[in-house]
């Protein structure tokens, strides 16, 4: 294993959209890595570019609508941009697999769940038993009376236990990396917590590392070890989950936190952001967000800010921030 | 209108439906009571299945009721049609919950709120109505221009707004939120809950807030209700309901919502939340004694042989759970 224990490593990835000379740059030089075992969280609002770094680790972006425009994405010490397809196929679901945000679309409905489940242990591992390795990742994911529920449609599963479904697939064969998109976005809050339970207890059993996908920084509180905060398809802030929550330093972070709402501030005005992530093709100059931040300076308009890194400790790893004015 | 009355007033309201599963009826609100004061927010809580989306279709009459009392301003309005239900419509309007769907791709949202004023002829000639669109659209905070525009061209927060013009369009004293900011970005919650809020404090609106999120619900409402399959486990105001909870349901439901708070302390010292047993039961099954035993963290032999009573709690506090006092403490 190379590069200190990081599974993967994302090294200044830029994917765009649309034609090479008037791109529409979707993701624009993120570095982010993953440690082995660690839960990482990819945070910010629809249209920061979360999810098309997501697609991008398994080489899944749509082409030719989507082009990788620069940068590497290290799995394991291989670069996934420049591996064969045949490659590719072990990599999809055989190390990186993903569990997506709304069950009832992932799933096909007219195959029963059984099957479906089947269906990855068929492909990853011809020597293994098919049924009896169905019926334990059933159970694995709490899936109760899986003999009987192999033979369920999707459409016969609650929310809840079509998103368990969709997990047993995709730990089927024993992933080192699992990508989970707004995992639990769709589901009730009591569902949600069941879930998380879920993620974390098999985190612990069969230590891979999961990228947490998501909008909420209540799950991040949660779940995650380590958080990147996206904005307009740039990392602007990185860190462990205690340093970026405790004493965030980009406005946008901050701006995030006071958006939740919290159980424990009766009565608060709630502050959300102004305005809406700007359209990736029409980015302001400067800094990405200086016109929706409440702290914008002159400075802020025009070269937009690079990256500060506070020194790591021992224990911590690094914070780093884009801005000129960190809180 | 008289001001001390409340606005709405629902008494031991049931809607069953026919299914051919068992052959039995799917009792989905099972005489739920409550009601709502003027310029009053009341928030309705609850998992998906519990009833609380059919009690707010069920008043607005979109979902035939089997029995009980909807009364509007004092006049029951359970079954009427014709003139007077027309009027009951127009004073109390709906928010639903994914706003691409409540509005007419083909239509523009001026068109579409236009549409609202023609059936009702509250506002009569073009200049006038689209005088009074241009004001809707000002007072949710979009540009008046938005107006020629077709839903696909806005983002979820926009749209939200524009169904919140709609519903406006009318002047309603009653607005029933389904699940408003559930489909949203959390932090375009914050600004369309910020927006209800203001518009409520200038027009006088009362909502009644359907939404399965406490956090938000604590946020809008001065009173929550729960809702548990079919019916009320939990009453109290939103500071008592969150200080004292006394049935379990809510004690679930509380520590469910991901907190940020809560999160970094539980990382300090690894407290656990409580995590609800499978879900929902399907409201055709018969469940002995109280319905939510199955499930529940502290279920005691009493509690599946015998259905809970009602228990006052003092302060408008009500709780259907055998050990309401013991966890009010």
């Amino acid at each position: 294993m190379s590069n200190d224990g990081n599974l993967l490593q994302v090294n200044d990835l830029k994917v765009w959209f649309g034609s090479p000379k008037d791109p529409i740059r979707a993701v624009d030089g993120i570095t982010f890595s993953v440690h082995e075992g660690m839960t990482v969280a990819l945070v910010g609002e629809s249209g920061c570019g979360k999810s098309v770094t997501a697609m991008s680790l398994a080489k899944l972006v749509p082409s030719p609508a989507g082009f990788y425009a620069g940068g590497e994405i290290l799995f394991d010490g291989r670069d996934v941009l420049k591996m064969t397809d045949k490659q590719l196929t072990e990599v999809r679901g055989g190390s990186i697999s993903y569990v997506f945000q709304e069950p009832g679309s992932a799933l096909n409905p007219v195959f029963r769940i059984g099957y479906q489940i089947g269906e990855a242990v068929k492909l990853h591992r011809r020597d293994a038993d098919t049924h009896a390795e169905t019926v334990k990742l059933m159970s694995m994911v709490g899936l109760p009376d899986p003999e009987t529920r192999m033979k369920a449609y999707p459409h016969e599963l609650s929310g809840g236990m079509q998103q368990r479904a969709m997990i047993a697939m995709a730990l089927a064969c024993r992933p080192k990396l699992l990508v989970a998109d707004e995992p639990t976005t769709a589901l009730d809050v009591t569902i949600q917590a069941q879930i998380l339970e879920l993620l974390k207890s098999l985190q612990a059993d069969l230590g891979m590392a999961v990228l947490l996908i998501t909008h909420n920084l209540g799950l991040v509180a949660d779940i995650a070890h380590f958080v990147n905060v996206m904005y307009a398809g740039r990392i602007v802030e990185s860190g462990d989950v205690e340093d970026v929550l405790m004493r965030p330093a980009h406005p946008y972070t901050r701006g995030l936190l006071d958006a939740v709402p919290r159980l424990e501030n009766e009565g608060k005005k709630m502050k959300g952001i102004d305005g809406s992530v700007p359209h990736p093709g029409r980015l302001p100059q400067g800094c990405k967000f200086w016109p929706r931040c409440p702290k914008a300076q002159e400075a802020c308009r025009g070269e937009e800010p690079g990256i500060t890194t506070t020194d790591a400790t021992e224990k911590r790893k690094p914070h780093s921030f884009r801005c000129y004015f960190p809180l | 209108m008289n001001n001390d009355k409340p606005i709405l007033e629902i008494e031991d309201l049931c809607v069953y439906f026919k299914v051919r599963e068992g052959r039995r009826e799917l009792r989905a609100v099972d005489g739920v009571s409550f009601s709502i004061g003027r310029s009053e927010s009341l928030g309705l809580v609850g998992e998906s299945g519990c009833g609380k989306s059919t009690v707010g279709n069920a008043i607005i009459g979109l979902t035939p009721i089997h029995s009980g009392h909807v009364r509007f301003d004092g006049k029951d309005m359970a079954g009427v049609s014709g003139r007077a239900q027309k009027r009951f419509r127009q004073q109390a309007q709906m928010i639903f919950q994914d706003p691409f769907g409540a509005l007419n791709p083909r239509m523009s949202v001026g068109s579409s709120i236009r549409e609202v004023l023609n059936v009702h002829k509250l506002v009569r000639g073009r200049s006038a109505q689209e005088a009074r669109v241009a004001e809707l659209l000002k007072a949710v905070g979009l540009e008046p221009e938005y107006a020629w525009r077709y839903p696909h061209e806005f983002s979820g927060g926009q749209r939200q707004r524009i169904g919140i013009a709609r519903a406006l369009a009318l002047r309603p004293a009653l607005i029933i939120a389904d699940e408003p900011v559930s489909a949203l970005d959390v932090s375009v919650q914050a600004q369309i809950l910020n927006l209800m809020k203001e518009l409520q404090e200038k027009m006088g609106l009362s909502y009644l807030f359907i939404a399965h999120d406490l956090a938000v619900v604590r946020y809008m409402c001065d009173r929550i209700l729960v809702m548990y399959l079919g019916k009320i486990v939990e009453s109290a105001s939103s500071s008592e309901l969150f200080a004292r909870p006394a049935h379990p349901y809510t004690e679930a439901l509380l520590s469910a919502v991901p907190d940020v708070d809560k999160g970094m302390r539980s990382r300090k010292n690894g407290s656990r939340r409580i995590v609800l047993n499978g879900d929902v039961p399907s409201p055709t099954e018969t469940i002995p004694g109280c319905p939510f035993h199955p499930r529940c963290h502290r279920a005691k032999d009493i509690c599946s042989r015998k259905v809970p009573e009602t228990h006052k709690l003092g302060k408008g506090h009500v709780s259907v759970c055998h050990f309401a006092e013991e966890l009010a403490g």
